[in-house]
């Protein structure tokens, strides 16, 4: 039974359709992502940014083209869902911490029933990484115990517990308070000085600037411009993106 | 009179407590697996199993409880007799549990259904993202939080079972309402003794209601 192979890029999207009912979501979507390359998709609301991202991971189901994500080809089989989701974290805008759990037993839950790891590993686990996104004396706290950025770092913490290949992040800081903003964004600075593959919907566009190697400006279901952050922010070649980045820096 | 009291009658009131309690025990723990799986069923069932479920509740719902306790009597009496080909007098116990707990779940199914239905999708979500197989995702993430938002709804249901047990005195079990009319024909006292009989159906829901209250304050750890 074939089913992953190791070669070409680590998500390779092509063609890739979309509809809810008989909206087209996603217009053809063709991207390629290296290995440890930082990607950031930025577009108005509503541009399919989301959709994209979670076809990634199947929490959405294409409807044409293929995604191929580290080798698997994202089919009907159930079998290569599961070994994507394993490589491929996720942050939400939303957080979606499991609010009847601790923060610790938040980040030990998918270690030990998705990888298998005693409690004991998945604690020592757990720790090291809430100790990286400086949270770790939150440890036995409830998430509704926390502020809105302590949170989003605890749900970045459970995300890399599980040691992904790739990390999606869905606008991880549109639902904080300004002053929290910050602390997320320096979080996920040092995620990606780590090498690990990311792909970042976001509109923070210094983040943009400092992290990423390319960035994918989106409209209407499609991708209407990449390129590297230095020249699209500097010249972007569509109106489109001309005019949405005239709104998203004042 | 009072000797009569601490040695026989008192004593067959306990037993008829006791019976109630075990039948309701029995038939809240059936009751609550079919319910859930009812609820679930309403949910993510595929049409025919999710038509089925509908048109149990509808007919459990529909038919008097007492209809239903004398048909499952009676059907589980004929039912048995046909299959072992000698007549069987059905045990009281289990047509009773069987009966209540049938009926229970008709309505606990609702009741787990908005549950669940009320848990956000980014719940679901996020547990499928971080890889949890669709299985432990709904026993470790969606049922825990649907149960909060049941508790309420299911510690009622809990009471009026309990009242509910007083209804399979039909079929012959001695539980507290049947005790109680036995001895209030031997003493000829029924005000008395259905007055002691009410009590302790009070005590013993009054306890029931106590113990969710306390396991809804527990359940709502971790929810600002
Ligand atoms: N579950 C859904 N059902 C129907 N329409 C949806 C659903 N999810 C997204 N859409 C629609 O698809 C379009 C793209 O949505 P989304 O990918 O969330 O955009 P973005 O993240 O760029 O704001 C929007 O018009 C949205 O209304
Ligand atoms: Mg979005």
């Amino acid at each position: 039974m074939e089913s992953c192979s190791s070669e070409g890029g680590t998500v390779v999207m092509s063609a890739v359709t979309k509809r809810f009912g008989s909206f087209a979501a996603l217009k053809g979507i063709g991207l390629s992502v290296d290995r440890g390359e930082k990607i950031v998709i930025c577009g108005p609301s509503g541009s399919g940014k989301s959709t994209l991202i979670r076809c990634i991971n199947r929490i959405e189901k294409h409807d044409g083209g293929s995604i191929v994500v580290e080798g698997c080809l994202l089919d009907h089989r159930l079998t290569n869902i599961d070994k994507v989701r394993r490589e491929v974290g996720m942050v939400f805008q939303s957080f979606n911490l499991f609010p009847h759990m601790t923060v610790l037993e938040n980040c030990m839950l998918a270690p030990m029933l998705v990888r298998g790891l005693k409690a004991a590993e998945a604690e020592d686990v757990a720790i090291s990484y809430l100790r990286r996104v400086r949270i770790a004396d939150q440890a036995a706290k409830y998430p509704s115990q926390l502020s809105g950025g302590q949170q989003q770092r605890v749900a970045i913490a459970r995300a890399m517990c599980m040691k992904p290949k790739i990390m999606l992040l869905d606008e991880p800081t549109s639902a904080l308070d300004p002053e929290m903003v910050k602390e997320v964004l320096n979080t996920m600075i040092e995620l990606a000085g780590d090498g690990m593959t990311m792909i970042c919907v976001t509109h923070e566009m210094g983040f943009a600037r400092q992290v990423a190697d390319r960035v994918i400006f989106m409209d209407e279901g499609a991708i209407v411009e990449e390129g590297a952050p230095e020249q699209f922010f500097r010249q972007p070649k569509t109106q489109r993106a001309r005019d949405f980045l005239s709104q998203v820096l004042h | 009179m009072t000797m009569d009291w601490l040695s026989g009658y008192g004593l067959q009131l306990i037993f008829g407590a006791v019976t109630m309690l075990s039948v309701a025990l029995v038939a809240l723990v059936v009751g609550t697996v079919l319910g859930i799986s009812l609820g679930t069923a309403k949910i993510y069932g595929a049409k025919p199993l999710r038509y089925s479920a509908e048109a149990y509740t509808a007919v459990v719902r529909g038919v008097p409880d007492l209809i239903v306790i004398y048909l499952i009597y009676f059907g589980g009496t004929v039912a048995l007799t046909k299959i072992t080909g000698q007549y069987v007098d059905i045990n009281g116990f289990a047509a009773g549990v069987a009966a209540l707990a049938f009926i229970f779940a008709a309505y606990a199914g609702d009741i787990f259904r908005g549950a669940i239905g009320q848990v956000p999708r980014g719940q679901t979500e996020a547990a499928h993202a971080l890889g949890l197989s669709p299985r432990a995702a709904f026993f470790r993430i969606i049922l825990p939080q649907a149960w909060r938002l049941a508790l309420p709804g299911f510690g009622n249901l809990a009471i009026i079972l309990i009242k509910q047990t007083s209804l399979i005195s039909v079929i012959g079990l001695e539980e507290l309402l049947r005790a109680s009319s036995v001895i209030s024909g031997a003493t000829r006292q029924p005000f008395l003794v259905y007055s002691v009989a009410a009590i302790l159906y009070l005590i013993i829901t009054s306890i029931v209601s106590w113990g969710f209250r306390n396991a809804g304050i527990r359940s709502n750890r971790g929810f600002a």
